[in-house]
């Protein structure tokens, strides 16, 4: 077990030094240079304050020394500062995953909480008609462009009705309360929402399907346990095992997986920062946002493995 | 009548495999329904030059005069922010994502066979590192990772200037983007198929006859592998429909003039105030397609599969 746990932990922190390595490489490929730009909007700037710039900033000398330092910074937890804001990295990053953690932990809960019931009611239903529309939905919710349907919440909702904001994150002017940031949370978090239960609902019912064919549930019914307690103990307790984990898989991707709700609706978390740090150059920025996304993903990856060992006893972890 | 008696008891001999699954496909009517409506996406699409003709429309050239033009007349479903027909962009971006969707699929699924035949059939070392790499790539999140390739300046990679701005540049930059993170799934697939189908004694008696290993690949590797690539592929195109169409959408795909759904919908976010009609179109054009993409796939992925009870 501990010999597990060492060498995932260990594989996962090579797949964050490659992954540093290849996004610092790729990031240099954008267009735009911060020293061009800086001497773009100053016409005072000379070619010898360029080349000073470039010097006093590490820029002249090769890529891979400057990767190293960067990585030598990087495990001092020094990631640099932000090119927009002129603060370190770190303090930029650490409100917008706040905000984050709580619009996609709403999201994930609903989301949850709503595929599990109709994936179930599904998987009993079998073949009816109940089963073919709640199958429809689901495919409908991985189907459809999450932009869009933000696009069309948008209209509907605030153009239209005029119910809830479009987009932000308060309102200007007004004392910061909590129905006001609630209120600004509605869309977004419908948006996220519906991007997750179609795929969960799916996986739900797969897997209970499946459980619902098995001889214990034959035997649990001929020895007559009442219906519902057979659902819940005896089924969805068995269903629940691969469901689970890929639920863990998820949340790794639901933090980057947010960049297009956050962006749609003008909502400062870690997905739209690290759109903007992409688009802006913010290179510092833009590349700890990545690491950071990526360690999570492989964090969940390793929760759902963990989790799935830990919630099916026949599977014992080498 | 005997005779007829008996071959009903077998209905299913003689008959070939791709025989046996079309007609379990025919069977599922969503499939099917995927199906019809992915064919009348094809030719909704690709009959725009014909419907430019028959209309005398010029779908790139912009008519300041006429913009946000109500649905009627020979503008069937009114004109854009520049006047343009809306009707034929729209069967013009759907020539691009139905493409870009194939294309990258399918190069996809060949990066995938490669490198999951070759870990599967070398194993060892060559497995373990090829291994390792599909379960990083899998790993990393794949929406930011594809901005960062899409925002990539193609001309400090050492490409013309002159082709970094053409739209085959466009075009082929989110085949190959899409490709880099989408090769795992089929190079799991069929790593798993080749360790199947190397146990099997028809390989071994061909490996003992000295057979090259590029034959018992192409020759008993490959058509043992191909339904679940199919079905990955059909999954997978759904998928890369809508990375092309938030990339676009973001501004990083497909670029104007070129019509793509995305980038029309990119216009039309700001337009939502004025006329929140053409918000509406190239969204369900691409819902309608992915959704009947997955129904087809899906659809594939019963029949292909000998457990799966007849509907």
């Amino acid at each position: 077990m501990t010999r597990y746990l060492v060498s995932r932990l260990i594989e996962s922190v090579l797949v964050l030094l490659v992954m540093s390595a290849i996004i610092y490489g790729l990031i240099g490929l954008m267009p735009g240079d911060p020293i061009d730009l800086m001497a773009a909007s100053n016409p005072t700037f000379t070619a010898a304050d360029v080349e000073r710039l470039r010097a006093l900033y590490g820029l002249d000398t090769p890529l891979w020394q400057r990767y190293l330092n960067w990585l030598w910074s990087a495990l001092h937890l020094d990631f640099g500062y932000s090119r927009q804001t002129q603060t370190p990295a770190l303090t930029v990053m650490m409100p917008a995953l706040q905000h984050t953690l709580v619009l996609a932990g709403l999201a994930f809960l609903l989301a949850v909480t709503l595929a599990l019931t109709l994936g179930v009611i599904a998987a009993l239903k079998q073949r009816t008609g109940i089963d073919s529309v709640i199958n429809f939905f689901a495919f409908a919710g991985i189907s459809v462009p999450v932009f869009w349907c933000a696009l069309m919440l948008i209209i509907v909702f605030a153009v239209q009705l005029k119910w809830l904001p479009a987009s932000g994150m308060y309102t200007i002017g007004a004392p910061r309360e909590f129905w006001d940031t609630a209120r600004y949370m509605v869309l977004p978090v419908i948006t996220l929402t519906l991007a997750y239960t179609g795929g969960f609902t799916r996986y739900t019912r797969s897997s209970m399907v499946e459980v619902l064919r098995m001889d214990y549930i034959r035997t649990a019914r001929a020895k007559g346990v009442p219906p519902r307690r057979m659902v819940i103990r005896h089924a969805l307790r068995n269903a629940l095992i691969p469901v689970v984990t890929v639920m863990a898989l998820s949340f790794g991707t639901l933090l980057s997986g947010a960049l297009i709700t956050e962006t749609m609706f003008a909502q400062r978390g870690l997905g739209k920062l690290i759109y903007d740090s992409i688009l802006n150059n913010d290179y510092n920025m833009a590349l700890m946002c990545l690491l950071f996304a990526t360690a999570v993903t492989l964090l969940c990856n390793l929760v759902a493995d963990l989790c799935y060992a830990w919630l099916d006893p026949r599977i014992s972890i080498r | 009548m005997t005779d007829a008696v008996l071959d009903s008891s077998v209905p299913d001999a003689g008959r070939s495999v791709w025989a046996l699954r079309w007609q379990r496909l025919r069977g599922n009517r969503p499939a099917m329904a995927g199906l019809l409506v992915l064919v009348l996406l094809v030719a909704f699409s690709f009959s725009a030059p014909l419907w430019e003709w028959v209309l005398g429309i010029d779908s790139l050239r912009a008519d300041l005069f006429n913009r946000f033009a109500e649905p009627g007349g020979k503008h069937l479903l009114g004109t854009d922010e520049a006047g343009r027909d809306v009707l034929i962009r729209l069967m013009y971006g759907g020539q691009v994502s139905l493409m870009v969707g194939l294309t990258a699929a399918v190069s996809a699924a060949a990066l995938g066979t490669l490198i999951g035949i070759t870990a599967g059939y070398y194993g060892g070392m060559v497995d373990k590192v090829l291994m390792r790499i599909t379960d990083g790539v899998i790993a990393l999140p794949l929406l930011p990772l594809l901005i960062v390739f899409a925002a990539i300046d193609l001309r400090k990679l050492g490409f013309g200037g002159d082709f970094a701005v053409t739209p085959d540049a466009a075009f082929w930059r989110i085949v190959v983007i899409i490709t880099i993170v989408q090769w795992t799934t089929v190079a799991r697939l069929v790593r798993a198929s080749t360790l199947a189908v190397l146990q099997r004694e028809y390989v071994m008696a061909a490996q003992v006859q000295g057979a090259p290993a590029r034959h018992i690949m192409l020759v008993h590797i490959l058509p043992n592998a191909i339904s679940p690539i199919i079905v990955a592929c059909t999954l997978a195109m759904g998928q890369i429909i809508l990375f092309e169409s938030v990339l676009s959408f973001l501004g990083l795909g497909i670029q104007p003039p070129t019509a793509s759904w995305g980038n029309m919908l990119t216009n039309a976010q700001e337009m939502i105030q004025q006329a929140p009609a053409l918000a509406f179109y190239p969204g369900i054009l691409i819902f309608v397609t992915v959704i009947a993409v997955n129904f087809f796939g899906d659809g594939l992925q019963e029949a292909f599969d000998p457990r799966s009870e007849p509907r």
